[in-house]
């Protein structure tokens, strides 16, 4: 049986989804066996979320809907966990305070 | 024309010239598609392998960064088109800077500040996979060549074949650096502080570091000079070899202990175990060289040694990083960095990777006479935390089951404040006198700076007021004591040493002969 899922997260990191952000999104897309894609526009393109050449290169700034869908297993835990990370800030926050 | 400057290592060499500063090579193409994509691999390889290294100095927003680079040359993604390109039938360079060039034009077209500065960090990316490429093509070294130049680094001193001759001539440099060691150690003659040398040099030259100076372009009637000077000397050399197969023993008839100083397990290759007392010192910071090596690394370059030596003694000093031996990875950058985290105090800083070398020096101890050492103590504690640390680690092995021994452990007494209160020190199994670093202490005179060079002399009162202490308190607490810096294998220095109490030193394997020759001289 192949499961599906997609989402929509807006995107409130000052400089969208950036360097250090990315490299997050893909290492966390990457522990997941599921096919995961991301798109700036409800149409896409889609680019596949496991590459971090092709999030970067979607150039999704702060204030974009980012569009995440996966296929595959563990689709809806690939989706909920992406959606989690960009609604934490990428967790760039805390990293911040701690290093204060 | 000759250029006047100080010998570092003494020997005569006469090759062709090899300019040390030339510009980075450019890449050669392959023969095939194949290879062309072969060599891009190895070469992004290489510049992941670099960065992370880098990585690990690196704190919070340049790791970040870096973690980005490192992503970004790990995804296919990236890298898809040049392969593509190379497939049909471009080198491998063109192919990569067409492909990261395109992706670079992308950012560059970003209305997003942000996104827009983020050319930079492909250009980056670009321009180290690039260097990687071209550098498997740099121009070969010509067989027993001198190379000259600014300065040059401990890696192509060790990347360079001197079985077929050679030396080298520095413009800056100094002769207690890590080269001008390496360089005594394996007979390569090297002169530094050629303050003189300006311009590009071809063609064949003359190196003559027994006095100090290199001639350019030389003159039939200067070859014929040089060669009756270099045979004199090799004939000297051949008079000292007398000595290196015996015991070496004073003119009043005491006998004095002579071990090796090495800095690589293969440096024992060349030497007659019979010939020496032991090694008084084993450097372990070339192990370190590249990257962090494992534990079984470790242990198999120690047991090396250990099992070359049989039952003569072998010290291995605890990885003495930092100063003028940086490890990527492991040392930090600091701007005064002799008088900063490093050797000991480096190790206690970073135990995860302390541990590693504590483990592999545990398991290699059963295989000979292994003696342990930790560089640049400054006070008891240090000495028992890092005790301490050998006790946590044999705890752990015993409780594993794995074969272990706990060998005694030493200090180096290199700074002053060691040599100047010993006694809080009578609970170490032995010291070993750095004679380099203690002069350099003492004097406040950097051994890597020409310019002081006239300062760093052992045999200034000072320090061998301290030297005479230090023989004198191992005496009294019967504690042995050696040493292990240049001093000890400089026939110059060495009657001195022995007046001041020392009856163990430890020297270059190239200076066995002339110190054992320098020691039947002494009427001590």
């Amino acid at each position: 049986m192949s499961a599906s899922a997609e989402a929509t997260v807006l995107i409130t990191h000052a400089v969208g989804l950036h360097a250090r952000p990315s490299v997050k999104f893909t290492k966390l897309a990457k522990s997941f066996a599921a096919e995961v894609e991301v798109a700036i526009a409800a149409n896409g393109p889609w680019f596949d979320a496991k590459s971090i050449v092709k999030v970067m290169g979607a150039k999704a700034p702060k204030g974009t809907m980012l569009h995440i869908r996966a296929k595959g297993d563990g689709a809806s835990a690939a989706v909920k966990a992406l959606v989690d990370l960009v609604q934490r800030n990428f967790d760039e926050d805390a990293d911040h305070v701690r290093s204060a | 024309m000759r250029i006047e400057g100080i010998p570092a290592s003494p020997g005569y060499a006469e090759g062709p010239l090899f300019d040390l500063n030339q510009p980075p090579a450019s890449y050669k193409a392959k023969a095939s598609a194949a290879e062309e994509k072969a060599a891009l691999e190895a070469a992004i390889g290489k510049a992941v392998a670099r960065l992370a290294a880098l990585v690990e100095t690196a704190d919070g927003d340049a790791a970040g960064i870096l973690e980005f680079h490192i992503a970004m040359l790990e995804d296919d993604a990236l890298s898809g088109p040049a392969f593509a390109s190379i497939g049909s039938g471009q080198p491998a360079d063109v192919a990569w800077r067409a492909a990261l060039d395109s992706e670079i034009a992308g950012y560059e077209a970003s209305d997003q500040d942000y996104f827009r500065a983020r050319a930079a960090d492909l250009r980056d990316i670009r321009d180290q996979v690039v260097r990687a490429l071209s550098e498997d093509s740099e121009v070969a070294l010509p067989q027993g060549a001198i190379l000259y130049g600014e300065d040059i680094a401990p890696t192509r001193f060790l990347e360079t074949d001197w079985s077929k001759g050679g030396g080298i001539a520095l413009k800056r440099g100094s002769t207690a650096s890590h080269v001008a060691m390496l360089a005594r150690s394996r007979g390569v003659p090297m002169v530094v502080g050629l303050s003189a040398l300006a311009g590009t040099f071809t063609g064949l030259a003359l190196l003559d570091a027994e006095r100090g100076g290199i001639i350019f372009s030389p003159s039939p009637a200067e070859v014929e000079a040089f060669r009756q000077s270099a045979s004199s000397f090799a004939d000297r050399q051949g008079a000292a070899r007398t000595f290196l197969t015996e015991p070496a023993v004073t003119k009043a008839g005491t006998a004095v202990r002579v071990q090796v100083n090495i800095a690589y397990p293969s440096d024992v290759d060349g030497i007659d175990i019979a010939t020496c007392d032991g090694v008084g010192l084993m450097r372990t910071e070339f192990l370190f060289g590249k990257a962090l090596p494992d534990e079984e690394t470790q242990y198999q370059a120690y047991r090396k040694v250990l099992e070359w030596a049989g039952d003569k003694p072998v010290t291995i000093r605890t990885v003495d990083a930092g100063g003028d031996k940086p490890v990527p990875g492991f040392t930090v950058e600091e701007t005064n960095p002799f008088l900063g985290l490093r050797g000991i105090r480096l190790s206690l800083a970073r135990r995860e990777i302390f541990r590693v070398q504590i483990r592999a020096l545990l398991r290699a101890a059963v295989h000979g006479n292994l003696k342990v050492m930790f560089p640049m103590i400054a006070t008891p504690d240090e000495y028992s935390q890092a005790a301490a640390l050998f006790a946590q680690e044999q705890a752990i092995l015993a409780a594993q089951g794995v074969a272990h021994k706990l060998p005694p452990l030493g200090i180096m007494v290199e700074v002053p404040s060691v040599a100047l209160a010993p006694e809080g020190f009578s609970d170490v199994a032995f010291f070993s006198i750095g004679s380099n670093d203690l002069t350099q202490y003492v004097m406040a005179a950097a051994r890597d700076n020409a310019a002081v060079a006239h300062l760093n002399s052992v045999q200034h009162p000072a320090v061998l007021r301290l030297i005479t202490a230090v023989a004198a308190f191992g005496r009294d607490k019967r504690i042995p004591v050696s040493l292990c810096g240049d001093a000890g294998g400089d026939p110059a220095a060495i009657p001195t040493l022995l007046e001041a109490g020392l009856r163990d030193l430890s020297v270059a394997p190239a200076q066995l002969a002339m110190a054992k020759a320098a020691i039947a001289g002494v009427p001590v």
